[in-house]
């Protein structure tokens, strides 16, 4: 049972991390290009992605 | 690079006054900064972005420039102080054909970001409940039960807060006006399951159904967010047209100094200063200079018409050689486009209003939901009488009956069918036009730009040698008019022409000087001696100091692949039928080519009158056009589809939009929408099957939050998967025509 009170606040705090860190990338504007982003990894520059 | 270096129609580049439309069409950030949003649909691989953004991003004036892959779009940033930076003509000189392009990017957005965050949050806390559940199933002593309920309790409270708003919202405003939409019975049989679930959790029950009511919330959540993608393409094609070309005009002051208006303070009387690429902005008189009209947008006429002084011209044509003064006879409310929005608003509230496959069923489904649980529950009260046992049971009824499957049935396919269109470079507007291109039994093609493109071919001559065509193309090369430059440009030209020796004489032709010689290129009457008999002139001669030299003969050219479009169409076995503004020649000829009956000589209106009349007999008709002429007709159709290389309007006011050249667009994109219609009535049975056993075996109490679970899941999957399975419209295409007779390409050919 006392294993439950550090398991299930482990669990829950690793999802939560998983959806935070979604959340600020789809803020963030990272899902605007998908296509865009997926060719510009070739790209050989070396400026900022935004300014 | 070869893939992104396509040619620039020397005919779209922007002239003279395209730096004051992009200011007219650009939008203030503040900071000193204005955005201009540019459509470039020839962008499309790595190369171009880097050569967009690297040649934007240099000219002076420029603050960032980006390039948008997924939308092929540019958003450029520059300096609101200095001069407009010569985007369109930078992007010109690059190969890629630009327009402005007004969209907010940013409105409709918001609602997307809110569906995505509500789905994440759903997501995880479905997963997280689940996890719980798992162990509870899988026996867990009372005191753990007990703990992990109150646990699913504390995750799931804000989730359902956060994440069923969507449906918490909608399901109010239908309600507080009488209604009932599918949104009732999802936000009574969440909020339910969530009450029951936490009245059970206080009382040490056994069963709670935390995770049966947040996971319905993540499938529907999936299904929604799917709709809006396909839903909210849409735009209004008014609000489109009223953009359309001509911004604004150099107006001409009485001090002879001129100025650049918007084309809405342009009023009768005005005298405009027209360069020669310009649209025109208000129907107006010439009243100096000569110049070619292409006119092909606006009636359907594929010949330029030549204008000079007195002659009348319609707002949207495009001069095409001479600079003129035009004085309006119009305001832009009288002119013809603005004509042609009323008789599109006056078609838009005449059609039909499509009810979508998935309305229409959730029109029966929420009350049926609801009687079959008040039923379940009054049935149990009066056989049990145990208050209690009722509810719970009239509950789960309502969450397995909850439309997991219905919600994802519809929007699943037409996702996967958008996908497949846009491989095949063709766009859909919205899912309904999709199901309505599944019941079109007739198509009606517009000539000028849809079964034609506007580039002319040269189909014969008399005189040509090599000489004569190298000359005749060295001095075409200084033209716009469509003829000269569908003229093959030859590199070794015997007589070397130099540039400053050529003069245009719009409406008239070209002539250059080589010393003594006097070379013309253009309409007979002008280039040759008048007095020279010649009974059967071409449409242009290239003439030395009046003799005639060689003659030119022009054809419009079909569309790649109209035949076997046309025939792919007919084994469909649809009514397929030519309108065109054009006049009984050109349209007669092209007809007996594809060999369908045709109309000649129409009017927008008699267009749209002939599209309702078909509609009246009781025929569904799918519309394809261009133009500007087309538009209303587009508006009046069923279902309509427009070439990317139209008027904006047209590719506005129609439902699917092709990109690429080729007609067999249409025979692919209906072979698609009948697909997808099969697989979402298989869809839709799915869901009724599933229904069809769980729902017994709720109303009987059997079903626990396991069943529930289980259910819900593997009937969600099973529709998704089904969905997949819709296949490219090219096979099927393909194998019909194959069994017909050898296409007509053949005929086309010669």
């Amino acid at each position: 049972m006392i294993d439950f009170y550090f398991l299930v606040p482990v669990a829950l705090g690793l999802g939560l991390i998983g959806l935070l860190s979604f959340m600020w990338s789809l803020n963030n504007g990272q899902y605007e290009d998908l296509e865009g982003s997926a060719e510009r990894i070739l790209l050989d520059d070396d400026r900022p992605l935004s300014e | 690079m070869s893939c992104c270096a396509p040619a620039a129609a020397v005919a779209e580049m922007p002239q003279g006054t395209a730096s004051d439309e992009i200011a007219l069409a650009s939008r203030a950030l503040g900071n000193g900064l204005r955005q201009t949003d540019l459509s470039v649909p020839d962008i499309y691989c790595g190369g171009c972005i880097q050569s967009i953004e690297t040649a934007l991003s240099a000219l002076p004036g420029v603050a960032a420039a980006r390039v948008h892959l997924s939308t092929r779009r540019v958003t450029v940033r520059w300096d609101a102080g200095g001069k407009v930076p010569p985007l369109l003509e930078t992007l010109s000189a690059l190969g890629y054909t630009a327009h402005l392009s007004d969209i907010d990017a940013e409105t409709d957005d918001g609602a997307l970001r809110e569906l995505v965050s509500a789905l994440a949050v759903a997501g995880f806390a479905a997963m997280n409940i689940m996890l719980l559940s798992v162990s509870i199933w899988s026996g867990a002593d009372p005191e753990t039960r007990d703990l992990f309920h109150w646990i699913s309790a504390f995750i799931a409270l804000p989730a359902l807060a956060y994440s069923g708003r969507v449906f918490f919202r909608s399901a109010w405003n239908s309600l507080r006006c009488g209604q009932t939409n599918m949104d009732v019975p999802i936000s009574i049989g969440v909020l339910l399951a969530f009450g029951l679930s936490a009245y059970e959790t206080i009382h040490h029950g056994p069963h709670a159904y935390f995770d049966a009511s947040v996971s319905l919330l993540f499938f529907l959540l999936i299904g929604r967010t799917l709709d809006h993608m396909m839903r909210d393409r849409a735009r209004t094609a008014v609000k489109g047209l009223a953009r359309l070309g001509a911004r604004g005009a150099l107006v001409k002051q009485p001090d002879d100094s001129a100025v650049y208006l918007p084309v809405n303070e342009i009023k009768p009387g005005m005298t405009i200063l027209l360069a020669a690429g310009e649209r025109v902005p208000v129907d107006a008189r010439v009243v100096q200079g000569h110049s070619d009209i292409d006119c092909s947008l606006v009636s359907g006429e594929s010949v330029p018409q030549p204008v000079a002084a007195g002659a009348e011209i319609r707002a949207g044509t495009l001069n095409l050689t001479g600079p003129l003064s035009v004085l309006a006879t119009a305001g832009v409310r009288e002119s013809f486009l603005a004509e042609m929005i009323r008789m599109m608003e006056a078609a838009e509230a005449g059609r039909s209003v499509h009810r979508r496959m998935a309305d229409r069923a959730a029109r029966l489904y929420a009350p049926v939901v609801h009687a079959a649980a008040l039923l379940t529950f009054m049935g149990w009260v009066i056989v049990s009488g145990d208050m209690h046992r009722s509810i719970v049971i009239a509950i789960a009824v309502l969450i397995i009956t909850c439309p997991c499957a219905l919600g994802l049935a519809v929007p699943m396919v037409q996702v996967v069918a958008a996908r497949r269109l846009f491989e095949l470079g063709i766009m859909l507007k919205d899912g309904g036009a999709l199901e309505r291109l599944s019941e079109v039994d007739a198509v009606v093609f517009d000539k000028t730009g849809t079964l034609t493109v506007g580039v002319p071919a040269l189909v014969s001559s008399d005189g040509w040698g090599r000489e004569t065509l190298a000359l005749a193309g060295a001095l075409a090369k200084h033209s716009r008019h469509p003829y000269s430059q569908s003229l093959p440009a030859c590199e070794d030209a015997g007589h070397p022409i130099n540039p400053d020796d050529v003069s245009e004489f719009p409406g008239f032709g070209l002539e250059a000087r080589c010393g003594d010689v006097v070379y013309r290129l253009g309409r007979p009457a002008w280039a040759l001696n008048t007095d020279q008999p010649r009974c059967d002139v071409p449409a242009v001669v290239l003439s030395r100091d009046g003799e005639f030299l060689a003659g030119f003969e022009f054809e419009e050219s079909v569309r790649p692949d109209a035949g076997d479009a046309v025939a792919a169409v007919k084994i469909d076995g649809m009514a397929v039928e030519v309108i065109s503004g054009d006049s009984e020649a050109p349209v007669r000829k092209i007809a007996t080519l594809l060999d369908v009956p045709y109309r000649s000589r129409m009017l927008p209106v008699d267009k749209v009158a002939h599209v309702t009349a078909l509609a009246r007999s009781g025929k569904k008709t799918l519309m394809v056009g261009d133009g500007l002429n087309d538009a209303p007709a587009l508006y009046a159709a069923y279902v309509s589809m427009a070439p990317a290389s139209g008027a904006d309007v047209g590719r506005n006011a129609a439902d699917l939009v092709f990109l690429r050249t080729s007609l067999l667009a249409v025979p692919w994109a209906v072979a698609i929408s009948r697909g997808a219609r099969r697989l979402t009535r298989q869809n839709l049975w799915l869901a009724v099957c599933y229904n069809a056993i769980a729902v017994p075996l709720a109303v009987l109490g059997h079903v626990t939050p396991l069943i529930a679970a289980v259910a819900m899941s593997l009937s969600s999957l099973l529709v998704v998967a089904n969905a997949m399975r819709l296949s490219d419209g090219r096979a099927a295409v393909h194998d019909r025509s194959n069994r017909t007779e050898p296409s007509m390409i053949v005929e086309l050919a010669q």
